[in-house]
């Protein structure tokens, strides 16, 4: 049994440090693997693939069950979206974009559990560390938004041709005689992508966890009352913020598709 | 809180979770739903076919029907005209017996009567013959006188 952490500061911090693991144990530096992100994210993710794979196989012209109902509810609104923002063809944006959107889901879902539920089980038998909310952890967000972003740039190579991308690069918005101009905005409108598609998902889940660690450490009896409140208008919050990912990166990738 | 090794793990579950999904997930679902749309639309054409065709059996249903009236209706009128033809007929059959059976009655009952007649002139025509013997004490040559009796006698017939 490890000591609960005894006053709020010790508390707070407790909640916002990763299990982690490195391979310099004195200097955690970059070679640090964040235990607790990559178990639960992986475990999400596997619930996802587990239940999605579960429906697909059994998914007939028939009459459909409720998960399978649940299911093909999920693929229609993604295509729908993905068929209205995207012109053109691809095997892969809507089953990204699905992925994407369950995955990230799934993740903020984890926010809605009780603060301290899963860090005290886990305290019981030994894991020092739990952070249960894998998208408040920014390696996990830009892990993602850096791949939606090598996913931008190939297509945007592959679609339009490396020169017509260079062209793209450095002779808009103000032609090719000022691209010592265009191509820093350019870069810098490029890398915004990535950049804010992280930070928004890692932004509002922190903050939306830490409000939860602030309301737990109120008195016992008045903690419902802002806890419930809070808890209420984050499941606005974690499917937003979900759809905001999925939506932007079919956009980021439909522009990929067509030139300015 | 650090960016670290975290960071290219994420990323390659995130590379599996999208490639799962693409090859082994979205096809089956799409494919799925392609299908049960195929089906659904055809039913409900069929739906409607049906419907469409139940409208028109109702249709012929009713002109058959109004057509069966009629010819029962025909049906009926005729076999009352045959009804009243072949009672007119009999009526007409026994009335011409009747008469014919009234005339050979009246032929028959002249015939008797004129061979009545006959006879009684016949036997007339013998008492007075007979009588005029009697009376005249001889015998009359009959043949002779025949013919003055006959025509005093029918003189008395036709009084």
């Amino acid at each position: 049994m490890i000591e609960a952490p005894s006053n709020p500061t010790q508390y707070i911090q407790h909640h916002l440090t990763n299990l982690s693991w490195s391979v310099d144990k004195a200097n955690a530096g970059f070679f640090t693997l964040n235990l607790d992100t990559l178990i639960y994210s992986i475990l999400l993710g596997g619930i996802f693939l587990f239940l999605f794979r579960f429906a697909a196989k059994r998914a007939t012209a028939g009459v459909p069950g409720k998960l399978q109902s649940c299911v093909e509810l999920m693929v229609m609104f993604v295509d729908n979206l993905v068929k209205e923002t995207f012109h053109g063809k691809s095997k892969l944006i809507a089953p990204l974009a699905l992925t994407i959107f369950m995955w990230v889901f799934l993740m903020n879902l984890m926010d809605l559990l009780p603060v301290d539920l899963l860090p005290s089980l886990g305290r019981a038998v030994g894991v020092p560390y739990m952070r249960v909310v894998p998208t408040t952890d920014l390696n996990l967000t830009f892990a993602m938004s850096i791949s939606v972003f090598i996913l931008v740039i190939v297509y945007n190579i592959s679609i339009k041709g490396p020169w017509a991308f260079f062209k793209e690069l450095t002779c808009t918005p103000f032609g090719p005689y000022l691209f010592f101009i265009n191509f820093p905005l350019a870069i810098v409108h490029e890398l915004s992508k990535p950049l804010s598609l992280a930070l928004r998902l890692f932004g509002n889940l922190y903050a939306g966890e830490l409000i939860f660690i602030l309301i737990a450490l109120l008195p016992w009896w008045i903690q419902w009352i802002p806890g419930s409140m809070w808890a209420i208008f984050h499941i606005l919050i974690i499917l937003l913020q979900a759809f905001i990912f999925m939506m932007l990166t079919i956009v980021y990738l439909s522009m990929a598709h067509e030139s300015h | 809180m650090n960016l670290n090794l975290t960071l290219l793990g994420q990323m390659i579950t995130f590379s599996l979770l999208v490639i799962f999904t693409m090859k082994y997930i979205w096809p089956l679902i799409a494919k799925a739903l392609q299908e049960r749309e195929a089906t659904i639309a055809n039913g409900l054409a069929a739906a409607e076919r049906g419907r469409r065709d139940l409208e028109l059996a109702q249709h012929k249903v009713g002109e058959l029907l109004r057509d069966a009236k009629l010819q029962a209706a025909e049906i009926v009128d005729q076999a009352s005209k045959r009804a009243t033809r072949i009672v007119e007929d009999a009526k007409e059959q026994a009335h011409k017996e009747g008469n014919r059976l009234i005339h050979l009655a009246r032929d028959d009952i002249e015939q008797e009567r004129l061979r009545a007649k006959a006879d009684l002139q016949h036997d007339i025509t013998a008492m007075a013959v007979a009588g005029a013997a009697k009376i005249l004490g001889g015998r009359i040559d009959i043949s002779a006188n025949n013919d003055m009796i006959k025509q005093l006698l029918s003189e008395v017939s036709s009084e």
